[in-house]
């Protein structure tokens, strides 16, 4: 029986990046999930390349729609309880945009954080019920303190860090592991106008590589890189009438 | 704008950096920019850089397309790593013809620059092993070409320094191996006569064929004469896991006049020591630097440049004989000193590198006029030995001996793209 592993928004470059680690330790079962039909084919393509024993297929579903995310996960579960899900998706909204325009700023907060729960959620009982399992969530170090210049975004994985806190507390007794990665920024697609703008950025497979890392182990929150538990640590702390003055 | 500085590290110019994400077309282009492909920044100069213009970052097109078991043909995208085709492909018994002294470079990068390894007289260059590649230009057209059809466009993309388009994707033939093993020979040699006598006497029996040369004792001349086979083997040595990184820049370089000297001493010394026949993992045979990560820094804040020229086999002798005098005569140069005759034939791309001779490849830290004063010195040995320099190595040499060293250039600027354009198209063919 090969390992199961099912990858939400699989086309982002972590998860990419992780499904590349993960065929690369062994063959998989592995399903990927996304929008971008071009890019999905894609990928696949290039993990078939790497790994010929590997079943990889990719399927397609709603990201907003509650029902059809029940159905799409319940399909899946049918097959066989994955033995890891990592849910990846979402995009960096332009926070100036999101306070103008509220559309904006509910689509963002629809993609970022109630979408990864949603997804979650359609996995966290079959898991519960089947008593095995790991539950990985990209939420982001943006979601430790709501800041000026990204706080939607922040309040958003904010969401996710709060829920992943409760389903670890919900599956304490269980086989169940729940694992919140908080990646700092990192150079990939989303957010290559940080780079052009000259931010110094981690690279994505050392991160990818902290995230197959703490996965395995089943740690329940993982900073990519891990220098940013220190820095968000003092981030939290940060007297209120510091951290207004700063302009982050 | 960000500030981009290529392997040499002389200078950070400001690109606007324009990341490639889809292997089917260019992004559209920025008005009155010109643009240039860049992919993992390892070439030495300035065929990589385009200040004040936008760089097409390649990284992201890093995969793979399709892999065929039986006959070893390889597709994929062009910002692929040759360490990751060797990473994956090796296992399963297949291995990249033509690799340089580096798998930190992108398929994009060896292509354009026609990159060569220590076994040209058997494989050629690396343009020899792609059976097609696909030129994505900025007026939309997309060019699909290899050795047979579309001749004429591959033969200009071939160590076309990326001016005639962006390489997007390629396919390339690789070779069975039977395994990650070489079985490798270290033979000291004590003078030119010496290493020539050694390189031909190798050249029959040996794939790999490279000498390191000391380029400052007794006049510049002695070294160790390496050579390597691929052999079938179940065992032997795995690679040391673990990578270093030089972790600050110096403020001054630490290859210097001073230092130079003794560890040229030690090292030919350790090096004989290990003479005779050992079996080796190709990771490090082929690739000894790639473990110690950002190993430029060595070299202090001015950076340094590396000077490889080829001149043909006939006075061969003659000028490399003539160029480490120079060299030993300055005091300057580095531990990091290469020699290695070429086979017999002709490469297929317009522009590239390698001919038939003999080159030498050095790095010199950069200390100003001292050191373009030496360089001047060994131009004119490469011009009247009819050589020519490596535009993948080079930041600085004239026009006049680019055009003189390449006697095709008027028919490749046919196929250039008008909107790309290098630091180094500027500097050495005028736009």
């Amino acid at each position: 029986m090969l390992k199961k592993i099912v990858i939400v928004g699989a086309t982002s470059a972590i998860a990419e990046h992780c499904a590349r680690l993960w065929i690369q330790e062994s063959p998989i079962e592995l399903i990927l999930v996304g929008r971008d039909q071009a890019k999905s084919e894609r990928l696949a393509q290039d993990l078939r390349v790497r790994s010929p024993q590997s079943k990889i297929a990719i399927q397609f579903t709603d990201f907003i729609d509650p029902l059809r995310i029940k159905d799409w996960a319940d399909a899946v579960n049918a097959e066989g309880v994955p033995d890891i899900v990592l849910i990846a998706h979402g995009s960096l909204p332009d926070q100036m945009i999101c306070q103008k325009d509220l559309r904006a700023c509910e689509a963002a907060l629809a993609v970022n954080g109630v979408s990864p729960v949603l997804f979650a959620e359609a996995f966290a009982g079959p898991m519960q019920l089947a008593d095995r399992g790991t539950l990985a969530i990209i939420g982001s170090v943006a979601g430790d303190r709501g800041r000026k210049s990204n706080y939607v975004y922040g309040a958003a994985k904010g969401l996710v860090t709060r829920y992943a806190q409760g389903l670890q507390h919900r599956l304490a007794a269980t086989n169940v592991k729940v694992v919140l990665i908080k990646p700092g920024p990192t150079d990939t697609p989303m957010t290559a106008h940080l780079k052009a703008q000259g931010a110094k950025l981690a690279d994505v497979g050392d991160v990818a590589q902290r995230v197959v890392d703490g996965v395995a182990q089943g740690k329940p929150v993982i900073y990519a890189p891990g220098k940013w538990a220190l820095i968000m640590m003092i981030v939290r702390h940060l007297p209120r009438f510091v951290f207004n003055k700063m302009d982050i | 704008m960000v500030a981009v500085s290529s392997w040499g590290r002389l200078g950070a110019l400001q690109h606007s950096i324009v990341p490639l994400t889809d292997r089917t077309r260019l992004p559209a282009a920025i008005p009155e920019k010109f643009g240039l492909a860049y992919g993992n920044g390892r070439s030495y100069g300035d065929v990589c850089l385009n200040p004040g213009g936008v760089l097409w970052a390649t990284r992201g097109l890093d995969h793979f397309i399709a892999f065929d078991d039986e006959t070893g043909v390889l597709e994929c995208e062009a910002g692929l790593l040759l360490s990751d085709i060797q990473q994956t492909l090796v296992p399963r018994g297949w291995m990249l013809p033509v690799t340089p002294g580096t798998q930190l470079i992108t398929l994009g990068g060896a292509i354009a620059n026609d990159v060569h390894g220590k076994n040209h007289h058997v494989m050629g260059s690396f343009g020899d092993h792609v059976l097609a590649l696909r030129l994505l230009r900025t007026d939309g057209e997309v060019i699909d070409c290899g050795p047979t059809n579309d001749a004429d466009w591959f033969a200009a993309t071939v160590g076309g320094m990326g001016l005639t388009g962006v390489i997007s994707q390629a396919q390339i033939q690789l070779r069975r191996v039977a395994g990650p093993w070489l079985e490798a020979e270290n033979l000291p040699y004590a003078n030119l006569d010496a290493f020539f006598e050694l390189a031909d006497e190798s050249e029959a029996e040996w794939e790999h064929t490279v000498a390191w040369i000391d380029c400052i004792s007794h006049g510049g001349g002695r070294g160790i004469f390496m050579r390597g086979n691929h052999v079938d083997a179940d065992d032997g040595p795995q690679p040391k896991p673990g990578r270093k990184t030089v972790p600050l820049v110096p403020p001054i370089s630490l290859v210097n006049r001073l230092t130079l000297r003794p560890f040229n001493f030690a090292y030919y010394h350790m090096q004989a020591l290990k003479r005779g026949n050992l079996r080796v993992h190709y990771e490090p045979f082929f690739y000894p630097l790639d473990n110690l990560l950002e190993w430029n820094r060595i070299y202090g804040p001015r950076g340094f440049y590396q000077y490889q020229c080829v001149v043909p086999r006939a006075v061969g002798q003659e000028a490399v004989g003539a160029m480490l005098n120079e060299i030993a005569r300055s005091g300057d140069g580095s531990f990091l000193a290469v020699l290695k005759t070429f086979g017999n034939r002709q490469s297929i791309g317009m522009m590239s590198f390698p001919q038939p001779g003999v080159t030498l490849a050095l790095d010199f830290p950069n200390h100003g006029e001292r050191t373009h004063v030496l360089f001047a010195r060994l131009d004119a040995a490469v011009r009247e030995a009819g050589g020519r320099l490596y535009p993948a190595k080079d930041a600085r040499m004239p026009s006049e001996l680019y055009k003189s060293g390449y006697p095709r250039l008027n028919e490749f600027l046919q196929y250039r793209d008008p909107g790309i354009s290098s630091a180094m198209s500027r500097r050495l063919i005028e736009s």
